[in-house]
């Protein structure tokens, strides 16, 4: 069994954004999807600083302070885009005009509980950015983040250890190891890396895991 | 004809006194006041809240005021960026109200729209939203935020005409048009100044009524 890389993750998230969808990706490795967008897909980046419809400057491109995504990268405005200033760019947040959120966690909870902001530790300075103000807006919350910590732990718990970004938010999520949809009855494991036995996974999950019928081995969903 | 434009920097923060509370513009290095801010450091008022996305990155913006200790408080959505303001809160020698970033541009906006508050459902069920009163609206909590105004606001404009009608460059708009709503003397440092009707009214983002100074920025360091 091998796990997915990071850019692995990324293109299973890519290829999972519906055609025109608008999207925001979180700073860390949800940044990451934009690479593996398709052009034919219609995808519509939203970014909390006040762009819209934007991409990565091509390399060696020259750097404009003032043309900044929230993750600060220099970013070049795409024909029909837009800049806004940031009341309105999180109207359209919390006003349920984006139609994915793309997030990285620290936990995830059966509900769909998101930690994502702080650890709580008294040494580490709080910050929380746009990171509320997403969870609480987009049409989806998709998470995207390793299956375990470094340290082998679990990120996919019962309970929240970390405190919360927000409560019972998070739709789908994407690990190296599986993609898990959130439902009523728990985390429902929707595919796995070829050669991951189900007892595996759930070895390195601290809630219980449902087995759907239908799910397949890393295999394209389409809904 | 009204003419808001000052002779320079100093002229332009005149009146930030000991004690004030001032918002300033910016998002990563997009839209920072460089200019005024420094000219504030050289004013050197002290007991500052200040109010803005982030406490500051490296040197030439608010992480300066920080070092110089003229900042009591920090109200902003993410102070992680500046190295000086870490140092100074594990000291306990700076306070932080720490506000999500929405909630934050929504309070200032709130004060500038002559509102007493609102209800959000940002931080709900959150440690951010503790203490804070509830409010169940078609079954989903939100909390109750207050208006947040301030002595001054410092921002930067691309183009600036005599009467303060503004444009902004890019994503340097960020928290500008929402600070110059919310502040009682709001100092523009625009990249340009054009003579009055140079910019095309359908194009004017902050209308002029909105801003009490206007000052020529100088070369970008």
């Amino acid at each position: 069994m091998t796990p997915h890389s990071r850019d692995d993750i990324a293109r299973r998230v890519a290829r999972a954004l519906p055609h025109g969808a608008v999207v925001n990706l979180g700073i860390g490795l949800p940044g990451l999807v934009s690479r593996y967008v398709e052009p034919a897909q219609d995808i519509v980046l939203h970014s909390e600083n006040g762009i819209i419809n934007f991409a990565a400057l091509p390399d060696g491109g020259a750097a404009d302070h003032d043309s900044i995504d929230a993750s600060k990268r220099p970013v070049t405005v795409l024909p029909g885009g837009s800049y806004l200033d940031v009341a309105l760019s999180f109207s359209l947040m919390r006003g349920g005009h984006l139609d994915v959120a793309v997030l990285g966690a620290f936990e995830v909870s059966a509900r769909g509980d998101l930690a994502n902001w702080w650890t709580g530790k008294p040494d580490d300075v709080p910050g929380v950015g746009g990171a509320m103000d997403l969870a609480c807006g987009a049409k989806s919350i998709w998470v995207m983040m390793e299956h375990t910590t470094r340290d082998g732990l679990p990120k996919l718990v019962d309970h929240c250890s970390y405190p919360l970004t927000a409560p019972a938010v998070v739709d789908r999520i994407f690990t190296d190891l599986a993609v898990l949809d959130v439902t009523p009855e728990g985390l429902c494991v929707r595919e796995c890396v070829p050669g991951l036995e189900p007892a595996e996974l759930q070895a390195r999950t601290a809630t219980r895991l449902i087995f759907c019928d239908d799910h397949r081995i890393d295999a394209p969903r389409e809904r | 004809m009204i003419d808001k434009r000052v002779a320079g920097f100093r002229e332009a923060i005149a009146g930030i006194e000991t004690g004030h509370t001032v918002m300033v513009g910016g998002f990563g290095d997009a839209g920072v006041p460089v200019g005024l801010v420094a000219a504030v450091l050289e004013r050197g008022p002290r007991d500052l809240t200040v109010i803005a996305n982030n406490a500051g990155f490296h040197t030439g913006d608010i992480s300066d005021w920080l070092s110089a200790g003229l900042v009591r408080k920090v109200i902003c959505s993410y102070p992680r960026t500046s190295p000086t303001f870490v140092a100074l809160y594990r000291q306990g020698k700076v306070a932080l109200e720490l506000v999500p970033q929405g909630t934050l541009v929504e309070r200032m906006r709130c004060a500038g729209a002559g509102l007493g508050g609102f209800f959000s459902p940002v931080s709900a069920g959150t440690p951010l939203g503790a203490g804070k009163e509830v409010r169940t609206i078609d079954g989903r909590d939100f909390v109750l935020e207050m208006p947040l105004t301030a002595d001054f606001a410092l921002i930067r404009a691309r183009q600036a005409d005599p009467m303060g009608n503004l444009t902004y460059n890019k994503t340097a708009r960020n928290f500008a048009p929402v600070m110059a709503t919310a502040a009682r003397m709001v100092v523009a440092e625009a990249i340009e100044i054009v003579a009055v009707g140079g910019i095309d009214p359908e194009a004017v983002i902050t209308p002029g009524l909105l801003v009490d100074r206007i000052v020529q920025q100088g070369p970008r360091a």
